[in-house]
């Protein structure tokens, strides 16, 4: 008995690492495909897309599995709702990158060369921040008194997007020979990146509540 | 007859299923860790086995109501024990079933006119205190070391789930078999000696004597009184006191059962003074009671901001109350059952100071100068008796055991039957070989039977300092003073 109900933790285990690391690479995907599209490279773009596409369905895939797991097996009943709304936060954060990368293909937008390491820089910023969530999430499961040595670097990070996000929107705005709807659409993008960041900040304020619950 | 009789057995026995499930079973369903419908089909099925394979000591199926000499009072003090326990279960509340038991016999105490066991009432109270105080400072204990020992040990949180699923599965199990293995006696063990039922095979496995079968049918109406109503009384320990985490779900049901292993199993004192090393006191602890304590030491710990001191007051005062109406409740039904539906619920039990009882009274350096105006006068009740010795004499509590036991008229001889069927016992062959000898003679007081079988036997003996052989040796008279009565 002992046996089996070690062996159905370990599998869930697995999948709760499994779908964190999903959440990680869609970051470093969105990423590649950026760059590769402000390079024009759109071959490279394309396959980044379809990796995240790919990644997309492989993270909703295992989070319902968990999510199925935590409801038809009990499993930790204090944390339930808590474990569950984290596991979408992490989802929606994965879909955040995959509906970037999406609208980069949908509205192909004319990004000036001169905010190409701006982009690059805000990204950098709004991945790092997922990332830190993720190592977040992950103490949260294997050790929860380490939560706090990474979930301080979401803010870290959050805040670095936002200058480089206000920096870049005022570049855009300074410029006198670009159109306003070219100006609007540019400002849609930097913003749209920059939401990634925020949203991972949101995500660690939740799951510091979920820390502060479990270790009460 | 009978089966009317038994049906109040099977009464307590469910009414002790609904509410003491709980104090194993409660924290793991209140945190949801183990659902109820699982809880209440594990501690069924071990409940039963604990009642039918542990259950059946030879001496000691009588339980508690082995007190109440007539077995239409033994119908009514169990029947009043479980409707006080039912009323605190309909209510919610954790109480000790013994404690309602030791209540209804006080009640018949009050009726027959026999003594009140005043060790017993002190005993309870002591328990009220003692168990929750214990049981609180040793789960605030162990609480901390496990948080602690959880915090470096670094274990995922779904493993830590289900190491302590496990943990409050297996306590669960090994708590529903011995409060099956406890608390049979008191359910059916009274019924034991009128029972028709005789020695069946199931499948030429194996045999349940009828005993057993009395053991099985009690651990059925344990484990029916869970299923049907032990939710109530689980969620008011699970979630009623404070809001509880699985780890300290755990912590409470750890505590509970190493308080009562520590300090209220005399095997364990017996281990311990046998090796010459210092034991753990024997003090009143109720598991009902513990369990309520080692709930509230985890609120304490967590700051005590949790606690619902209201509900705490409720339990307590349920506790107080579980006594209490036990005793209104037997008196007054013994009163209706006497006297309206004409059942004798008592044998009335004399006292007489005969001149042997006077000599026993004198050799334990009590003198009797001062009764010799009642010497010989038949007084129908112990009440009235020690009314009379006390306008005379003033005596300590232990002085007074001493009269009382020495003048109690019992008259009882040792027939052929009962030879017989100590022969086919489990007594050794000395003590086999001296209570043969008893044989056709008559005794007046029950001691006297003890000191015939001493004098015949070193094997009958008490001995000085040896605590395990005088109580087997009590236990083994206790048995034969039954075969004798059994037989008459």
């Amino acid at each position: 008995m002992g046996e089996s109900i070690l062996k159905k933790r370990a599998g869930i285990e697995k999948q709760v690492d499994e779908f964190m690391d999903r959440v990680s690479e869609a970051g470093l995907l969105c990423k590649n495909g950026m760059e590769s599209y402000l390079k024009g490279n759109m071959e490279a773009f394309a396959q980044a897309m379809t990796s995240i596409r790919e990644t997309e369905h492989k993270g909703d895939a295992l989070r319902r599995s968990i999510e199925q797991d935590l409801f038809t097996k009990t499993l930790i009943p204090e944390s339930r709702g808590d474990v569950m709304e984290l596991l979408e936060d992490m989802d929606a954060l994965l879909d955040r990158f995959t509906g970037l990368i999406w609208q980069f293909e949908i509205e192909r937008p004319d990004i000036c060369s001169e905010f190409h390491d701006d982009f690059k820089e805000l990204l950098h910023y709004s991945v790092e921040s997922v990332e830190a969530d993720v190592r977040s999430c992950r103490a949260f499961f294997k050790d929860i008194h380490a939560v706090n040595d990474h979930i301080h670097k979401v803010s870290f990070w959050e805040k670095e997007s936002d200058k480089v996000s206000t920096r870049l929107q005022r570049a855009i705005f300074g410029r006198q020979d670009l159109r306003l709807s070219h100006k609007m659409h540019l400002r849609f993008f930097a913003k749209q990146v920059d939401r990634i960041a925020d949203e991972a900040e949101d995500v660690a304020d939740r799951l510091n509540i979920y820390v502060i619950k479990r270790t009460l | 007859m009978f089966a009317i009789f038994l049906t109040s057995g099977l009464f307590l026995g469910w009414s002790l299923g609904a509410n003491d499930a709980a104090n194993v079973f409660g924290t793991a369903v209140g945190t949801r860790m183990i659902s109820f419908r699982k809880a209440a089909i594990y501690c069924g099925i071990f409940v039963i086995f604990g009642a039918v394979i542990s259950g059946a000591g030879a001496a000691q199926t009588l339980g508690e109501l082995g007190a109440v000499n007539a077995i239409a009072g033994a119908f009514v003090v169990a029947l009043a024990a479980a409707v006080t326990v039912y009323w605190l279960t309909v209510l919610g509340y954790p109480v000790s079933t013994t404690q309602a038991i030791v209540g209804a016999i006080i009640g018949w105490d009050l009726f027959a006119g026999a003594l009140i066991d005043f060790g017993a009432l002190e005993k309870i109270v002591l328990s009220w205190f003692i168990s929750p105080i214990l049981a609180a400072l040793l789960s605030a204990l162990l609480y901390k070391m496990i948080a602690y020992g959880i915090k470096y040990a670094r274990i995922h949180m779904f493993s830590l789930d289900a190491l302590i699923r496990s943990g409050l599965l297996l306590a669960g199990i090994a708590g529903a078999y011995s409060l099956g293995a406890n608390n049979i006696s008191n359910v059916v063990g009274i019924f034991v000696p009128i029972s028709p039922f005789s020695d069946i095979s199931i499948l030429g496995w194996f045999k349940l004597n009828a005993a057993q079968q009395l053991f099985l049918l009690g651990g059925v109406s344990i484990a029916v009184g869970t299923f049907t109503y032990g939710k109530r009384v689980m969620m008011t320990v699970g979630q009623g006191i404070t809001e509880m985490s699985p780890v300290a779900a755990f912590v409470a049901v750890l505590s509970n059962a190493i308080v009562l292993f520590l300090f209220a199993s005399q095997g364990l004192q017996a281990f311990f003074l046998g090796h010459g090393l210092p034991a753990f006191p024997l003090v009143p602890v109720s598991s009902s009671q513990a369990i309520v304590g080692s709930v509230i030491g985890i609120g304490l710990i967590k700051g005590g901001r949790g606690i619902r001191w209201r509900m705490i007051g409720e339990i307590s005062m349920a506790w107080m109350l579980t006594p209490i109406v036990a005793v209104l409740i037997s008196f007054v039904s013994l009163f209706i059952v006497q006297n309206v539906f004409q059942q004798k619920t008592f044998i009335p039990v004399e006292y007489q100071i005969t001149a042997g009882a006077e000599l026993r009274i004198r050799e334990a350096g009590i003198p009797t100068d001062k009764l010799a105006e009642i010497r010989e006068k038949t007084y129908p009740t112990a009440a009235q008796f020690q009314k009379a010795v006390s306008q005379r004499m003033v005596l300590s509590a232990r002085e007074i055991n001493v009269v009382m036991a020495a003048t109690k008229i019992d008259r009882i001889m040792v027939t052929i039957d009962a030879v017989k069927r100590a022969n086919g016992s489990s007594l050794t062959s000395e003590q086999k070989r001296a209570f043969r000898a008893q044989w056709r003679k008559t005794f007046e007081h029950h001691w006297q039977l003890e000191k015939a079988l001493a004098e015949a036997s070193p094997e009958w003996r008490a001995r000085p300092g040896d605590k395990e052989q005088n109580r087997e040796v009590m236990r083994d008279l206790d048995y034969v003073y039954r075969l004798i009565r059994a037989s008459e």
